[in-house]
């Protein structure tokens, strides 16, 4: 099943600042909200995203459980040089998804 | 612009809906089906930031489970070991917007049509209703109906269908006493409990709705309304449901598919 | 045979369980201090300044569970003169933060979108860190509704 979604344009110019949007599939139960019959749902969140551009970071989000379900994080970056973006998202119970998005900058 | 004068205007604009919507009722005769070139869908009654989370095809929250249906439309299933994509190669492009329609003998809308698929021709399990899988395959089978317009048939063998469907639209339900028509007829366009009554067009099913946190039918909706109205309520796929499905399909004739959309 | 002063222990007891799902009488004073704190946490005794910082958000939401959300702020983004950090927090959550990013020069621009949970009508702040340690920040008024028609058990 779809686990994430990145959307990293294929190309740029050099010096371009680029937008990079993110979806991840994910529940973001907060650990606020209970049964009917009164039980606490433990929490269960996405709390890291980061993101490198071949191998240097030039991203991080700590999500909180205010984050909406399926998280969408959106931010920019200067296209330096061709190479790939890669993508991880961390989280409770051990949730760890990567992805990864080539880029050519001319 | 400040707080108010920002509320203040979004108040003026329900405002206006409601004269003009004062002005044609007072045109109508009572009980007639809503005039086509007035109806609205959901997404005019949602703001303009939820409408573009609608209009996003790249991260908009229903995408996952286009591509989850994607996933699903490619993968062989059961002793046939066919895809829906082997047999259905030039798409499923206008079936989403005749649903729901006669199946052999019994009326059925798209996502029991699409179960039917599954144990008819792929030799497959049905998919539960309400799962996350089906949801995703009627989504994206919805998705290639996007834009075109709804055309339901309603004579001839679907017509004892079509009448039981309008008779539970108009029939007063649950310990509030209230039918469907008294607040998606009679007051559409004003408040209830903080939201805005929509005109109950059913154009974007599946839904990912914002309340949910996640997509759902509209068998689903229909339970939170008779929740709401705190009547007993029909089971996901029963036969009430079916019937009601397409009284509302044929009042929302001609309006565009919008699936999936995105409500509040 | 129990006695009657077993018998109300028992019922004290039997009482007191469920008190798990229900929120303390002075959950908006505890809301405001911990979003005080969240914010104290960030900027320590620095001032925060208004300006720069621009938070997008709808005024009236139609859904607090999913709230488009954009913070932009004007910015060189040099190696000098760049943002650092941008930080959002609720003031009506049951927790007061959202979301943290940190950024760089490398950002080119500092924008950041996400969907966020806002849970009542009140204050929404997002501070921005410089790279010379000074935080600016910009706050919205919003206005929660609540969905009609929902599901069993949640009414």
């Amino acid at each position: 099943m779809a686990r994430v979604v990145v959307s990293v344009p294929p190309s740029a110019k050099k010096g371009e600042v680029i937008e990079i949007r993110t979806l991840a599939s994910h529940p973001m139960e907060t650990g606020f909200r209970h049964t009917t019959t009164g039980e606490l749902i433990p929490r269960d969140i996405i709390t890291t995203l980061v993101c490198t551009y071949n191998g240097a970071e030039i991203f991080r989000a700590a999500l909180h459980p205010a984050v909406s379900a399926n998280p969408l994080v959106t931010f920019n970056t200067v296209a330096t040089e061709s190479g790939t973006l890669e993508f991880k998202w961390t989280g409770d119970n051990g949730y760890s998804v990567t992805a990864s998005a080539p880029i050519s900058v001319v | 612009m400040d707080r108010r004068q920002r509320l203040q205007r979004h108040r003026q604009r329900a405002d206006q809906r409601r004269l003009r919507f004062l002005a044609l009722s007072l045109l109508l005769a009572a009980g007639t089906a809503l005039p086509q070139d007035s109806r609205k869908s959901g997404y005019e009654f949602m703001s303009r930031e939820t409408q573009a989370m609608q209009n996003d095809d790249v991260t908009g929250p229903a995408v996952l489970y286009l591509l989850d249906g994607e996933a699903l439309w490619k993968r062989r299933a059961g002793a046939s070991d066919r895809s829906c994509a082997d047999c259905h190669a030039a798409g499923l492009k206008g079936a989403a917007a005749r649903y729901p329609t006669l199946h052999h003998g019994k009326l059925v809308n798209l996502e029991q049509r699409i179960n039917a698929c599954r144990t008819g021709q792929q030799k497959a399990a049905a998919l539960p209703y309400e799962s996350k899988e089906l949801l995703a395959l009627t989504a994206y089978v919805g998705r290639q109906s996007r834009g075109l317009p709804i055309q339901v048939e309603t004579t001839g063998e679907h017509a004892s269908y079509f009448e039981a469907g309008k008779r539970t639209f108009f029939r007063r339900q649950g310990q509030l006493n209230l039918a469907c028509a008294q607040c998606h007829d009679d007051n559409a366009g004003r408040k209830l409990a903080g939201s805005t009554i929509p005109e109950a067009h059913p154009t974007g099913y599946p839904i990912y709705r914002l309340e949910w946190q996640g997509m759902g039918s509209l068998h689903r909706r229909f339970r939170n309304c008779l929740t709401g109205v705190r009547a007993e309520n029909y089971a996901l796929g029963s036969p009430e449901f079916v019937e009601l499905e397409l009284y509302l399909m044929w009042r929302a004739r001609g309006m565009r598919i919008e699936t999936p959309a995105v409500r509040p | 045979m129990t006695t009657r002063r077993q018998f109300l222990v028992i019922a004290a007891g039997a009482l007191a369980a469920p008190a798990r799902a229900q929120l303390p009488p002075n959950v908006a004073q505890l809301r405001k201090a911990a979003f005080d704190q969240a914010i104290r946490d960030v900027v320590g005794a620095a001032p925060v300044r208004s300006g720069k910082v621009k938070l997008d958000m709808p005024p009236l939401v139609d859904n607090g569970n999913a709230v488009p959300v954009t913070i932009t702020v004007e910015s060189p983004m040099t190696a000098t003169d760049h943002v650092r950090a941008i930080h959002l927090f609720t003031e009506k959550n049951p927790q007061p933060r959202v979301i943290g990013a940190t950024l760089g020069p490398r950002a080119g621009r500092a924008i950041l979108t996400t969907r966020a949970r806002i849970a009542d009508t009140g204050q929404v702040i997002a501070i921005a860190q410089m790279s010379d340690g000074s935080f600016y920040s910009d706050r919205v008024e919003v206005v929660v509704t609540l969905s009609a028609c929902l599901e069993e058990g949640l009414i």
